[in-house]
């Protein structure tokens, strides 16, 4: 499931394989453009709509109101710190995966993606228990923008180790011997033989990372709170909400709805320039978590099928 | 760190390789290990009965299956939708593929809080665009069932799309050939031939969108209101019992929530290596 469609075999194969019936094509289109027309568009049209219905003053207004803007600083601030710090962890422990040999790696390499599978709330409060006020490690940084970063580097942390580690595990280790032999030093190695072929997969994995941070709700809610200080774009739209100003919570929306629109663009950019970099390398750049990357490429590849 | 991978790859450095471990796996210990440790010691700190009590209460009761019933109905169409939107995808050209490949994308990178508040706005009864006219039909939607569901829907929608297009196109079209070739039609092709070849695919699909349904909070939160008894799912019963000081209760359903995430992890890793059987 992992494979890169641009080394698959069958990618020349000629048209044909399950194809639904002609009139089933239509009707199934017909349902798929409904059904995300009713899911997701229908519902984000009425957001726009909502956010620019009393004019593009109005809406300046609401997104550049001092809480508004200190929300969106956090958000961004705490979502670049969080995607730095992963990209240098997430890469140690891909690293430990796939060349380090220790007891009890393949539980260390499942439980990788309990954020994933853990509700953010119940993050949240555990969180709040073990860096609160009682925390057994006698760390309390409840409340605090400390706080938020710590509550995103759980839920992100996934992202950076599963782009990077099959790159790792696919990359040739002859080039790094023969670079050892000729006398390069590790730091020599790193830079201009590891590195270079990670790229790919730490860019995707950083830039799926910062989208999931920016949005992040409600794993900051309990363990950093709704304080001025610590509101994040996302709580402090929903205290819009509950204040009744739907106008302000609708307006920081958008904001964050083109910042999610800009991080799916930049993806899609690298994994179509990460699929490039493969075929003229011999690396790959494969999905994170392939339930968790988009992946257009994908879809051109289906398409080449049938030219 | 940099110069230490390459150096212990190289075999040269047991200093390095210990001093990357122990940021590694620390990092992962009291980032990943340490929560999950907690949530026991926090259930029993008193012992088995104020926990069992809480999440046995009615309110707990009901979350519980208010939570069920988010994944009956959200799973069951999202799978449908998944597998049918991949087949078209990847075996049918069409100029709008990209547009709609892309529109999938946007719940994985959207704020469940704008999906929450977009549902709300839309559905609302004082101006949306459908909800006064629903309301006349007697239909609630916001701070009522229908509305959580939909919002389920909505953070769930991309999983079962992207486990399957792949899987569809590595398995490629010899099999599905062969079969038309010797007569059958194209339902017959997709339940005989394809719809085996990438079951664990999409069953992949099926554990990751069940695990988002359960745990789904910012959206649902914002269209349900969070009335006790009423349109709680487990996560907003967590965060009310914390609300109300209930620690029993929140650690309780906390417990009950990682249970089932472990779980989760648990199928995961089972289909990926079937899959890669």
């Amino acid at each position: 499931m992992e494979a890169n469609p641009a080394a698959l075999p069958n990618s020349a194969a000629p048209r044909a394989g399950i194809r639904l019936p002609g009139a089933g094509v239509g009707l199934g289109r017909g349902y798929v453009v409904l059904y995300l027309s009713l899911m997701v568009l229908i519902p984000l049209a009425a957001l726009v709509d909502e956010s620019l219905s009393s004019g593009l003053g109005n809406f300046w207004n609401q997104v550049s109101s001092p809480q508004a803007v200190r929300s969106l600083e956090l958000t961004l601030v705490a979502s670049l710190i969080v995607v730095a710090i992963n990209a240098v962890f997430g890469t140690i422990i891909a690293w430990l995966l796939v060349r380090d040999e220790f007891p009890g790696k393949a539980a260390v390499n499942a439980i990788i993606d309990l954020p994933f599978a853990l509700p953010t709330i119940v993050a949240s409060l555990t969180l709040l228990a073990l860096y609160g006020n009682e925390s057994p490690f006698g760390i309390d940084i409840a409340f605090t923008r400390t706080a938020v970063v710590v509550a995103l580097l759980f839920v992100t942390l996934p992202f950076v180790v599963r782009a990077v580690q099959p790159l790792l595990i696919e990359m040739d280790r002859e080039m790094e011997e023969a670079a050892a032999s000729l006398g390069a030093g590790g730091f020599t190695i790193f830079r201009r033989i590891i590195f270079p072929n990670l790229i790919p997969g730490l860019a995707a994995g950083v830039a799926l990372a910062f989208a999931r941070a920016l949005g992040e709700f409600g794993s900051v809610l309990i363990f950093a709170g709704g304080l001025p200080d610590t509101q994040v774009s996302s709580v402090f739209i929903r205290s819009q909400v509950e204040s009744g100003n739907e106008p302000g919570a609708a307006a920081v929306s958008m904001v964050l709805l083109l910042a999610s629109l800009l991080c799916l663009a930049a993806i899609s950019l690298i994994q179509r320039w990460g699929s490039r970099h493969e075929r003229s390398t011999g690396g790959g750049l494969v999905m994170p978590m392939a339930g968790e990357m988009p992946s257009e490429t994908d879809v051109k590849g289906g398409d080449d099928e049938l030219r | 760190m940099s110069s230490a991978s390459a150096r212990s790859h190289v075999g040269s450095g047991a200093v390095s390789r210990w001093s990357l471990r122990i940021l590694g796996l620390g990092f992962l210990a009291l980032l990943l290990a340490a929560p999950l440790v907690i949530i026991f010691f926090e259930t029993f700190k008193d012992g088995v009965q104020p926990p069992l009590d809480a999440i046995t209460s009615p309110n707990g009761i009901h979350a519980l299956k208010l939570s069920l019933l988010m994944v009956v109905i959200a799973v069951p169409l999202n799978t449908v939708f998944g597998v049918v939107c991949a087949v078209l995808l990847v075996r049918h050209k069409w100029k709008a593929n990209a547009l709609i490949d892309s529109v999938i994308n946007l719940p994985f990178a959207l704020s469940p809080v704008v999906i929450g508040l977009a549902l709300y706005l839309l559905y609302s009864t004082n101006g949306g665009w459908f909800g006064p006219t629903l309301a006349e039909a007697g239909l609630e939607v916001l701070f009522s069932v229908p509305g959580m569901v939909l919002a389920s829907i909505f953070v769930s929608l991309p999983f079962v799309v992207r486990e399957t297009v792949p899987v569809l196109q590595e398995i490629g079209t010899e099999q599905e050939q062969a079969a038309s070739t010797l007569g059958a039609n194209a339902w017959q092709t997709f339940w005989r031939v394809t719809l085996p070849a990438i079951r664990w695919g999409v069953a992949y699909g099926v554990v990751l969108t069940t695990a988002r349904v359960l745990g789904e909070f910012g959206a649902v939160t914002i269209v349900s209101g969070s009335i006790s008894g009423k349109t709680e799912t487990l996560p907003l019963f967590v965060s009310k019992e914390f609300e109300r000081f209930s620690e029993p209760g929140a650690y309780g359903a906390s417990l009950v929530l990682a249970l089932l995430a472990l779980t989760t992890l648990l199928a995961m890793n089972l289909l990926k290596r079937k899959e890669d059987a």
